[in-house]
């Protein structure tokens, strides 16, 4: 999730109309433009769940039925946001998530400090008494395929996100120690490792922890480490603080609580035996702006060193699961990017079948996923009603 | 929820359990498994899909209880049920035709080479050796000879079978007659024994990796291994791979990760009753 999609197209409907209601302050802060003092999407979305988990819910009254059933893939933002709203309008909506716990990124990616889980579970339960049928432990390209679910669907919606880490292909990748963000988080977040044995996952933490990656996600990872009892955290960032696409606010919030800040340095190599016990990195410089309109990290020859660590987390990027691209005929989609191609409304290259949220923008925010569910509703009810 | 149907004790600590699975038995297919998580705190973990029923909708798992979340499985009987159970995971295994294979199973490997045997025997010549610490310990012997065209039985301390490890056999095979493919599933050291042994041969060999996983579904890359230098996840790219490329060495590492937690877990369980 990064900061700059903040401001992306639509977000003040997702958020004043969508499944975080009744929110409409947030509105003048979401004209901001990236660069300008930072929204504070972190506190907004806390505020919208507990203003609610204080006021209790609202059930919105429902259409009438309209004898159509939509199957929505994936119970994160976009998917909680579109099956709420098709809810309302009469349709019968099942959401079929592969873990086995709604949510999405709300649950195994974004930590119980900045959004406790008690919100999500009161923003599922409130999709639930909107008449919504969740399935969990149903994986769509496995268990149930896009063109099993058009048989029984009217409609189908692809809200899958983008799950997949992005690694960074260097010697010692694959020593025990390193991890990807998402398995740090999932462990963490969904699995509660932090109260093991208690629960049964594990988490190793190490005394000094490497986080690769400058966005929302490596605050996040760096900030768990730390609170789980790492002794150093250091975030490693390739360019400078200033091209760091994290909210200043996360950057601030990590800082304040003592996470190292090791800007312009890029890791080259894993060193380790048995475990991850140093890395080996080279020093950079900003050269020419690149295409992001950032300046381009250029390495400096020869200043290589090692930074002792006995944990590392890459993080740096998701990527949407192929699966469900690689197993719908006729579901066109964009190799390079890895992403569902779909139109503002949501509308893919396959009858009845859309998309919207990460999975069709690549990794962003949960209030541009929220929007995109909106929207995509939008069309999904005129398609169901022959429009 | 999937409810259990059946529950066998195959030995004193490997448990066969036949569970309700009706969307899953419709679409499992031989070399794939599932995600299970006993209870609401517990982890994640993969089980191979031994045998799968698509008209009664029924899967079967077999598992040696050697932690805490095996032996909390073990201890549900028929009728109760597993919390969560997900798939099926992974890509079904690849069966070719009109070939001799040798089917090479360790243990509870043996469970989960029994299907693959069972769809490749159809159109191959099937040889299989599968091996355990003792007698006790051997499972689906029966099972296994009725797909196998020959079947060599051996424990490590000679109580059944041919005293000593699968890949003695499987040496004498290859030197015998020719082998196209060899099949391992079983311990890390077990498959990287046999990958040791038949490269010399140049027989293809395939094994199916067994890494610690947490989603199963490619998003967390807890089960990366190393094959032929490049990183693949078991979970969406296997798990099984060609032996002769895998790190098995790495694997076994990643593998002890959590021994610590491991035994912790394990030893407040058992005191725990």
């Amino acid at each position: 999730m990064r900061a700059g999609g903040v401001t992306e197209g639509g977000t003040t409907l997702g958020v004043k109309t969508g499944a975080w209601r009744n929110f409409r302050p947030v509105r003048d802060e979401m004209k901001c433009k990236r660069g300008c003092e930072p929204v504070a999407i972190g506190r907004l979305e806390r505020f919208v769940a507990d203003w609610e988990l204080e006021n209790g819910l609202r059930i919105p009254e429902k259409a009438e039925p309209t004898g159509k059933k939509v199957a929505v893939v994936g119970s994160g933002p976009a998917g909680l946001t579109i099956a709420a709203e098709l809810a309302k309008k009469g349709h019968e909506v099942t959401i079929l998530e592969t873990l086995h716990k709604p949510g999405g990124v709300l649950v195994y990616g974004i930590p119980e400090f900045r959004l406790p889980k008690r919100i999500v579970e009161a923003e599922v339960e409130y999709v639930k008494k909107l008449g919504v049928n969740i399935m969990t432990d149903v994986i769509v390209g496995k268990t149930l395929t896009v063109d099993d679910l058009l048989e029984e669907y009217d409609a189908v919606f692809l809200g899958t996100g983008a799950g997949l880490p992005l690694l960074l292909g260097i010697p010692g990748e694959n020593l025990a120690g390193i991890y990807s963000a998402n398995e740090f988080l999932i462990r963490i977040n969904l699995m509660k490792a932090y109260a093991f044995p208690e629960y049964d996952t594990p988490i190793k933490v190490g005394k000094k922890v490497a986080v690769i990656g400058g966005g929302n996600v490596a605050m996040d990872a760096a900030r768990c480490a730390l609170r789980l009892g790492a002794e150093e955290v250091s975030i490693v960032y390739r360019r400078s603080e200033e091209e760091m696409p994290a909210r200043r606010e996360e950057i601030e919030r990590a800082r304040e609580e003592g996470i190292r800040f090791v800007t312009l340095t890029q890791p080259v190599r894993f060193i380790g035996e048995e475990k991850v016990e140093g890395m080996e990195c080279i020093r950079m410089e900003l050269g020419e702006p690149d295409e992001s309109g950032r300046r381009r990290p250029v390495p400096v020859e020869g200043s290589n060193f090692t930074m002792e660590v006995d944990q590392v987390i890459i993080a740096i990027g998701q990527r949407p699961n192929p699966l469900v691209m690689r197993t719908t005929e006729g579901l066109d989609y964009d190799r390079r990017r890895g992403i569902v191609i779909a139109d503002s409304m949501g509308r893919t290259s396959k009858e009845g079948v859309f998309a919207g949220g990460d999975v069709t923008t690549g990794a962003a925010t949960v209030i541009a996923a929220m929007g995109a569910g909106k929207r995509a509703a939008e069309a999904i009810d005129k398609f169901l009603r022959g429009e | 929820m999937a409810r259990i149907l059946e529950k066998t004790e195959l030995a004193p600590d490997i448990k066969e359990m036949v569970v309700d699975a009706p969307l899953i038995a419709r679409k499992a297919e031989p070399g794939q498994f599932v995600i299970v998580v006993v209870d609401d705190k517990g982890e994640r973990i993969p089980l191979t899909i031994a045998d799968f029923d698509r008209e009664k909708g029924t899967i079967t798992i077999v598992f040696l209880e050697i932690g805490k979340t095996t032996m909390k499985l073990g201890r549900l009987n028929a009728g109760e049920e597993i919390a969560h159970l997900t798939g099926p995971l992974g890509n079904p295994s690849e069966i070719p035709e009109d070939e001799t294979i040798v089917f090479v199973g360790g243990g509870v490997g043996t469970a989960a080479v029994y299907p693959i045997a069972r769809k490749a025997k159809k159109s191959n010549e099937i040889i299989s050796i599968i091996g355990a610490r003792t007698k006790d310990a051997l499972i689906w012997e029966d099972r296994m000879r009725s797909v196998s065209d020959e079947l060599i039985v051996t424990t490590d301390d000679g109580s059944y079978g041919r005293k000593g490890v699968v890949t003695e056999p499987l040496k004498e095979l290859l030197e015998e007659k020719k082998v196209d493919r060899v099949v391992a599933i079983g311990p890390a050291i077990m498959m990287k024994f046999v990958a040791l042994t038949t490269k010399p041969y140049g027989v293809k060999t395939i094994a199916s990796l067994n890494p610690i996983m947490v989603d199963g579904s490619g998003m967390c890359g807890a089960c990366r291994v190393q094959v032929g230098g490049v990183t693949k996840f078991a979970c969406v790219d296997g798990p099984e791979f060609d032996a002769h490329e895998v790190d098995f060495d790495l694997l076994m590492k990643r593998l002890s990760t959590y021994r610590e937690e491991e035994e912790l877990a394990k030893k407040l369980f058992v005191e725990g009753g």
